[in-house]
């Protein structure tokens, strides 16, 4: 029956998303304010009812999931009556049809939020509801005719085949969620813009009603990365936290738009700057959301994220991609020539910097773009098989990001439209200080002495060095309120993830062996007594447990206890690391084969700072709340935009 | 000209500069940093140098995983109708089994064999990496592979 009610539910949901898209868009040329307010209304209806119909077919397959009714075709090839219930609730998403299910599901929240909010005009809002109702349509038809998740099975089995193990894990439950929160978050962004190029209303205030959404998606998309980021470092047993991996890539490219996107709208909301500009990032930054569903989603890539290779999927996807991308640049093609500039600034402004600031990011997106589309396309065109790793991204994109982390502490230190230059720099000196201090003494301590490692150290310390002066000066004119902190946090977090990720590639120690029940092991400055290995059984899974004592200055400090864990259900093998940390350094083990009499391979690391990698992830997306809550308190709004 | 004209000249130099920057980085980056990927027919018939950096991928022949007293391992890629020797230091992915797909990153060394760096299987029973398929394909034994 729940099969049936989820699937009535998405057609009803089609239905309503159909009304809202053309109400909405009705609203946006009506004549006059009855007949406005009117479609405006419907629109908004039409988006709390597809709200509610996607709840209540997302809430059927999760029904389906969680009583493993396994005449769901979906529900029998990833669930397992032993798996624990996270997992059969995450498995909801550990699939194909279900994540699609899930991303219409968060674009259902961000339309009936857009259908709440105050901010706006009602021609603006109303268009808005239009275009986010065509993006659910477009959405809705692809899940019904491609990707239908409450197909049948019949005759129904006894028993699912499981989820894939390394999906397992609740860094990963989370995941998929968080990433999809900052994807879809920058559809209404693209649809309040798509709205003001369609109602002419291309001053500042669709900005303002649209920044909400941009800050949530950024704060989601940065918390996404770094959990994603976390995961692939404790579960893929190869110590790395980056890969330069096509999906990854596929996250980072939207994360580097809307960066920039939020910077330059900061611009648009205060002196009307850069208006055309912000527009054009707000559709650029939706493209790259897609650009990433497509290829993570349509199976041209090979990873742990594609499920089932259809190219039907691909090609829906990538028709609905060009249909949306092209109809919004028509669109500001159209409309561009009408929009009027804002007040002009000097070279020395924080304009200028901001401007910077957008010149870099997304000349950075575009390396990346190129990296990981070009061995797609060379694929199609000649059939060669080539792929791009950290080598190409080492010479491309990492100097075009120094040079954006080396202006990053100047843009807060000056005014608008005239900053004083020299006045900045003075401020930053202490900054400046601490940027030398850790040059010097990264030079003097790390053998064989190196420029590139003192400089990477130097930029860290210039990055959070000046966040804390930034936060002295905003510390004395605090009346602002919370939000003229954010870019203290977000700069600084920026910093203490470069610091992470600097110290851990320069400094990492790595040990492989193959050791029998007493023998050890020397990693870094720590020794690792191999005590054997003892069966354990977990709940839907057989592991092979080793116990590693970590002995360091001759002493007995802690027992680690890294796994290899096999899945029945499911046919495969995973390896479960141990990580022990202090905060500041971790000693990562992970067991590797078993060589036969009692004897395992065994890989250690020591990873010193690598913690700060996702500690600085987490402190950039305060930053963003920081500033998002400065937003919704609404008499904050007026007074003190003064980030 | 007007500070509005200015502004906007500044705006397209600056996205002119950076643009063409980054495509001298991209096209030099590309022109020397791609890994080829090549199945063992393919390697029979191409003279690739060694210690040039590339992939190759195939089945992993049955019988011919042997381990070595430390922590390093050989084995044989075939795609049926040629194969190469391969040799690895370090932990083999959890799937690693003989008679599967395997993509292996590294360079050819002495003698012909294989030094590989890393060693990729596939993410789970269903899945076979893309390129094997494809080079299964080429050499026509696509479905001794697919199991």
């Amino acid at each position: 029956m729940t099969g049936e009610i989820g699937q009535l539910a998405l057609c009803l949901a089609l239905a309503l998303a159909l009304v809202q898209a053309g109400a909405g868009l009705w609203g946006a040329r009506a004549a006059t304010s009855t007949s406005l307010d009117l479609s405006r209304h419907v629109a908004r209806m039409s988006a709390f009812g597809f709200f509610a119909f996607i709840a209540l077919a997302f809430g059927a397959l999760t029904f389906g999931f969680v009583t493993s009714d396994f005449s769901i075709l979906l529900v029998a090839q990833n669930s397992h009556t032993l798996k624990p219930l996270i997992y059969k609730i995450s498995g909801v998403w550990g699939n194909h049809e279900g994540s699609m299910l899930l991303w219409v599901l968060v674009l259902a929240v961000y339309s009936a939020v857009m259908a709440l909010a105050v901010r706006g005009g009602a021609r603006l809002t109303s268009a808005a509801l239009g275009v986010e109702g065509l993006l659910a349509a477009a959405f809705v038809l692809f899940i019904l005719f491609t990707s239908n998740p409450f197909r049948r099975l019949d005759p129904m089995p006894f028993q699912g085949e499981g989820l894939n193990p390394l999906l397992q894990d609740p860094g990963l439950a989370m995941h998929p969620p968080m990433l999809y929160l900052g994807y879809v978050g920058l559809s209404a962004t693209f649809a309040y813009a798509a709205a003001a190029l369609i109602t002419q209303e291309t001053g500042s205030h669709w900005a303002r009603a649209a920044r909400p959404f941009m800050l949530v998606a950024w704060i989601a998309l940065t918390l996404g990365i770094t959990l994603g980021s976390w995961w692939a470092y404790y579960v893929l047993g190869w110590g790395g936290f980056w890969f330069w991996d096509p999906v990854e890539n596929a996250a980072l490219m939207p994360w580097l738009v809307a960066t920039a996107l939020i910077h330059s709208t900061l611009a648009t909301e205060r002196t009307g700057a850069f208006r055309s500009w912000t527009l054009l990032l707000a559709i650029a930054a939706f493209s790259m959301s897609l650009t990433g569903t497509f290829l993570v989603r349509s199976g041209v890539l090979a990873s742990v994220h594609s499920f089932a290779n259809d190219p039907q999927r691909g090609e829906y996807i990538l028709v609905l991609l060009g249909l949306a991308i092209g109809g919004a640049l028509a669109l500001f093609a159209w409309r561009a020539p009408g929009i009027e500039e804002g007040t002009s600034f000097e070279p020395a402004s924080r304009e200028t910097l901001l401007l910077l600031n957008n010149v870099f990011l997304t000349a950075s997106a575009a390396t990346v773009f190129l990296g990981t589309l070009y061995p797609l396309l060379l694929d199609a065109v000649t059939g060669t098989r080539i792929s791009v790793g950290p080598p190409y991204f080492a010479i491309t994109f990492a100097p075009i990001f120094i040079a954006l982390l080396l202006l990053v502490p100047l843009g807060p230190r000056l005014a608008w439209r005239k900053g004083d230059l020299v006045g900045a720099l003075k401020l930053l000196a202490p900054g400046a200080g601490l940027a030398l201090l850790a040059a010097i003494v990264i030079f003097a301590i790390h053998a064989p002495h190196m420029l590139a490692a003192a400089g990477a150290f130097a930029l860290a310390g210039w990055l959070i060095g000046a966040s804390i002066v930034d936060f002295r000066e905003r510390w004395k004119a605090r009346g602002a309120g919370v939000q003229s902190f954010a870019s203290v946090l977000a700069h600084a977090g920026l910093g203490i993830s470069l610091l992470g990720i600097v110290g851990t590639t320069l400094w990492r120690s790595e040990a492989l062996e193959v050791l029998a029940p007493g023998q050890s092991m020397q990693v870094a400055d720590t020794q690792l007594r191999f005590d054997g290995v003892t069966p354990r059984q977990g709940p839907n899974y057989f592991a092979d447990r080793a116990t590693l004592e970590v002995i360091r200055n001759g002493k007995q400090i802690a027992t680690i206890a890294p796994e290899k864990r096999s899945y029945p259900a499911e046919g495969q093998a995973i390896t479960d690391t141990s990580i022990r940390t202090n905060g500041f350094s971790d000693l990562y083990v992970a067991l590797g084969d078993d060589r036969g009499g009692g004897r395992w391979t065994v890989r250690a690391y020591v990873n010193p700072l690598a913690p700060l990698i996702w500690f600085g992830g987490a402190i950039m997306a305060l930053g963003g709340l920081a500033s998002l809550w400065g937003r919704l308190r609404p008499n904050a709004v007026r007074a003190a935009p003064a980030e | 000209m007007t500070p509005k004209q200015r502004r906007r000249l500044a705006f397209a130099l600056a996205l002119v500069v950076a643009g063409a920057g980054g495509a001298a980085l991209v096209l030099g980056a590309l022109k020397d940093n791609v890994l080829y990927f090549y199945s063992p027919s393919d390697l029979a018939t191409k003279h690739v140098a060694d210690g040039v950096a590339f992939r190759i991928g195939g089945l992993v022949a049955k019988g011919s995983v042997v381990r070595g007293p430390a922590a390093d391992v050989r084995f044989v890629v075939t795609d049926g109708r040629a194969s190469v020797p391969v040799e690895f230091r370090g932990v083999l992915p959890d799937l690693f089994r003989e008679g599967q797909g395997v993509v292996a990153l590294g360079a050819l060394g002495p003698g012909g064999v294989f030094n590989a760096t890393e060693v990729l299987a596939k993410h789970d029973e269903r899945y076979m990496p893309p390129e094997v398929v494809d080079a299964l394909k080429r050499s026509g034994r696509w479905k001794e592979g697919e199991q």
